[in-house]
């Protein structure tokens, strides 16, 4: 390809944050699937993406630079401005917001004025959600340079995100927050997926095989791939991401292509609300490792790639380390366990977009592209990564296996209901005593599960429940009672998704909460198609009107636009998150008496 | 006699006899419901493909014949029995038994909406096309709220290099412009999609003026966009200037005298002076495309 560039150059710092990268991956794949790492390279080396450092990048990419900054402007976490070295990103979703984030917000702005504005090499911005909602209200920083850091910091007080611009590093919170279940004695024999979480020291391959490591790995290597699988369909096991397709299928799709095929663990854990799987990586990065080489093994994969949301740090190093540890102790490579096996799996850096999440969006992402959805047909399975046949799995979907292979798909289809098999966990965060993850068998009731996490907190006073994110539904005080099932929230029109709880309290003012809903869209929506694109925005602007008391007509009209424009997202959008944009919104307007009366 | 080498893997030149293309193989046909007719069409053919064949008129705004489908405005949406979403008419192929409705009261709302939602963020003041399927559609982008109520792209128009102009103020962002400046016609690469959400737009490498950029003046962009975004310097001067007038406008196909390729040139004349040059689609080996001479080295004629 004949390239044009601007006359700009790289510096040499930035010259060699890029050839560091590019000598490091000297592997098989398409150059340019390196571009995400090397705008992420630049971004910490210089603070942003500069002219000179994306045309270097361009050139040893082989990208167009046009391409090039077209993918870089495309990620929140990469600026394509210079702007300060030092950035604290301030969560003010749904959950943080119930627990300060509005007060954390004012006192940065107190500190380093509006946000977005460089205030003598530092500068703070609104985050959406950054997964950290159990220590809420959350931060994340990072500060550019030779010695770049990058940490999430939660509960953050703005005394600790002022040391953590000046480059201080503090420990990685602890698992006792996260997954607070783990201390109740009488659910501990009951835990599957948590069992290792805060027990087994997460650094030490050792010990994740005195916990119970690898015995699935083994068991799955006698079985066979066929066998496995097998299992794996009679399980029922269905996919825990948030569309709840059936693990089984998609491997058996897969494995009817031609090879090479690749395996993707989706861990863009980004749905407002959800932080299971940054727990689960965070406190026991070997069982997705081992979770994704029997995946690979069933469904055919050599290799593997996790796609990791750029704002979990900690995630990174545990899963990482994890990854050099197996391959050290022969259990990724070319030769596992001494049976003719391979399998190899790379991480994946994301850069602050919601959509990458979707699954071919992060498709896309991996290939150095713009996080755009692409068209179904042709689906993953048959055409997704680099055109081959790929499985794409969530964290906690693939954490199910080792279990599968254990005990039996039948058996593990005895847990929970006929179907929605196995256990769940569920995010709980917001007005609640003990926010965190927490384990149940499929078909705990809302209430139940409230009350295992120590009952409504705030005021004490439900007000409502937001289940399934952003992209998920206002549950009233009187539906508590509805089964935390995929068919159960069906019946009671909403989605289980990725299994976030968000109680609220009777302070919280439902309109504020809506138009944070109706701006997370707006923001995190690709552009690409126009019912999303347009739509996010009109549905934001009518939101605003309505809030302010101020509307265009009358109420009445309004929301009959709204509702149109509601429709024309669900119908006519490209991917889910168009199509599930107006969801919370009309749920809410469905369910409470949000705007009546304010003409 | 020559010998034949092994084929050299790194450089595949046909190295031997001319490859003998196999004997056409009569298309497998399937059939297919449309708007409850019965439609015997070709396997492979596009729901579009297939509504056309049946004298069915379905509106498009980002598909182009000879472009990739990029399937985002979303204009061509139909219903398939089955299916929780509509679907693009554009890009989904028809399966054996599809049960499709072209027509339906949701297929007609996506569509209305699909218009009053650009309409209300883009200037379509000279996209006739799309000024129709309003028409068509009743729709009333003004529902939205006037001006300084309803966010629009509204922009300053770049007028950066002797040839043409771009005023993203009427970009619906359709890739279309994307796809001729790359892999589908000219392989320059000067422009792509940046931003996100609302904010995305076509913009070269840091927004740098087009004589800046990769761009090699080709024009192919302005033959493929839909809304006029992208146009002749010639005509955006002269529409500013009120003296564009298609109704005193001949169009006459004449060959590039330029080189040996011989591509077919629409000339646009208005009171005997060359306003622009366009190409046939349908022309077989250009298909639309010409080069900066054939596209912009007529601007001397008129100057006797």
């Amino acid at each position: 390809m004949d390239l044009h560039f601007t006359n700009a150059a790289a510096t040499p710092e930035e010259k060699a944050a890029i050839d560091a990268v590019v000598e490091r991956n000297g592997g098989e794949a398409p150059r340019r699937s390196l571009l995400l790492a090397v705008l992420h390279a630049i971004q910490n080396r210089a603070g942003w993406i500069s002219p000179g450092a994306l045309n270097y990048a361009c050139g040893l990419l082989g990208v167009p630079p046009a391409e090039g900054f077209g993918v870089a402007d495309f990620y929140a976490l990469f600026s394509t401005r210079e702007q300060a070295p030092a950035v604290a990103h301030i969560c003010d979703d749904v959950a943080c917001r119930a627990r300060g984030a509005e007060k954390l917000c004012v006192e940065m702005e107190k500190e380093h004025g509006p946000a977005g504005t460089n205030c003598d090499g530092k500068m703070w911005r609104r985050s959406p959600c950054l997964g950290m909602c159990e220590r809420a209200p959350a931060a994340f920083v990072t500060v550019a340079g030779p010695q770049a850091t990058e940490q999430a910091l939660g509960a953050a007080h703005a005394a600790d995100i002022e040391a953590a611009l000046q480059g201080k590093r503090f420990p990685a919170g602890g698992a006792g927050a996260s997954a607070p279940q783990w201390g109740q004695k009488a659910e501990q024999g009951r835990l599957k997926l948590l069992r290792r979480v805060g027990q087994t020291n997460p650094d030490s391959i050792e010990a994740f095989r005195d916990a119970g490591g690898f015995a699935a790995l083994e068991r799955a290597l006698a079985l066979g791939p066929a066998a496995v699988l097998a299992e794996v369909i009679e399980s029922k096991l269905a996919g825990r991401g948030g569309a709840a397709f059936p693990t089984g299928l998609k491997w058996k799709s897969a494995r009817e292509g031609a090879a090479p095929r690749y395996l993707v663990c989706n861990a863009d854990e980004s749905e407002p609300g959800t932080f299971k799987d940054r727990v689960l990586m965070e406190g026991d990065p070997f069982a997705l490792v081992e979770a994704m080489i029997i995946a690979g093994f069933a469904a055919g994969c050599e290799r593997g790639y996790i796609y990791l949301r750029g704002e979990y740090p900690e995630a990174r190093r545990q899963l990482e380390r994890a990854i050099r540890e197996c391959s050290k102790h022969g259990f990724l490579g070319g030769n596992i366990l001494g049976k003719s096996l391979r399998f190899e799996i790379e991480v994946c850096i994301g850069a602050g977009a919601y959509i990458c999440g979707e699954e071919t969006a992060l498709l896309n992402s991996i290939e150095g592209r713009r996080g755009e959805p692409r068209n179904k047909p042709p689906f993953p399975t048959q055409a997704g990564l680099f055109g081959r046949p790929t499985v794409i799995n969530n964290v906690e979907t693939l954490l199910n296996i080792p279990h599968i292979v254990l005990e039996g798909g039948k058996a593990f289809a005895g847990t929970g209901t006929e179907r929605s098999t196995g256990t769940k966990l569920f995010c709980l965060s917001g007005h609640v005593a003990r926010p965190g993850v927490y384990e149940a068998p499929f078909g705990i009731t809302l209430r139940e599960l409230l009350e295992m996490a120590g009952g409504i907190g705030g005021t004490g006073k439900l007000q409502a429940v937001l289940v399934g994110g952003a992209a998920g539904a206002f549950l009233a005080p009187g539906e508590l009672d509805t089964p935390l099932t995929f068919e159960g929230l069906r019946g009671a029109g909403a989605a289980l998704g990725s299994a976030v709880v968000i109680p609220l309290d009777d302070s919280v003012d439902l309109r504020d909460v809506l138009l944070g809903i109706g701006g997370f869209f707006r923001d995190e929506s690709c552009g690409q198609c126009v019912p999303c694109r347009v739509g996010t925005v009109r549905q934001e602007e009518i939101l605003r009107r309505l809030a302010a008391g101020k509307p265009m007509g009358s109420v009445a009209s309004e929301l009959a636009v709204l509702k149109e424009v509601g429709q024309v997202m669900r119908d006519a959008s490209i991917c889910g998150l168009g199509q599930t944009a107006s969801s919370a919104v009309e749920s809410a307007l469905s369910k409470f008496a949000i705007f009546k009366g304010r003409t | 006699m020559s010998v034949q080498k092994a084929p050299d893997l790194k450089n595949p030149l046909p190295r031997g006899p001319l490859p003998v293309f196999p004997p056409e193989r009569m298309a497998k046909t399937i059939e297919i419901t449309l708007d409850g007719r019965k439609v015997t069409v070709a396997e492979g053919t596009t729901l579009l493909e297939a509504a056309r064949s049946a004298g069915i008129d379905t509106p498009t705004l980002c598909f182009l014949e000879t472009l990739t489908p990029v399937n985002v405005c979303r204009i061509c949406v139909v219903e398939v029995e089955g299916s929780r979403a509509l679907v693009p008419a554009c890009s989904r192929k028809a399966e054996a038994g599809m049960a499709v409705r072209t027509d339906s009261e949701r297929v007609r709302l996506s569509r209305r909406l699909v218009l009053e939602l650009l309409a209300s963020s883009v200037d379509v003041s000279t996209a006739p096309q799309i000024q129709e399927y309003m028409r068509r559609y009743g729709a009333k982008p003004e529902r939205f709220g006037a001006a300084g109520h309803a966010e629009t792209v509204a922009q300053p128009v770049k007028i950066d290099n002797e040839l043409y102009v771009r005023d993203y103020a009427k970009c619906i962002l359709c890739y279309k412009c994307v796809e001729a400046c790359g892999v589908d016609a000219q392989n320059t690469f000067a422009i792509a999609v940046a931003g996100r959400g609302f904010g995305a737009r076509i913009s070269t490498e840091y927004n740098v003026p087009l004589p800046d950029s990769a761009c090699v003046y080709c024009g192919n962009c302005i033959g493929v966009c839909p809304t006029g975004a992208l146009m002749f310097r010639s005509e955006h001067g002269m529409r500013k200037a009120g003296d564009w007038d298609e109704t005193r406008q001949t169009r006459t196909d004449t060959i590039c005298p330029y080189c040996g390729v011989g591509c077919t040139l629409t000339v646009h004349t208005q009171d005997e002076k060359i306003v622009k040059v366009t190409s046939p689609l349908e022309q077989p080996i250009t298909r639309g495309n010409l080069c900066i001479k054939g596209r912009f080295g007529w601007e001397w004629i008129n100057q006797k």
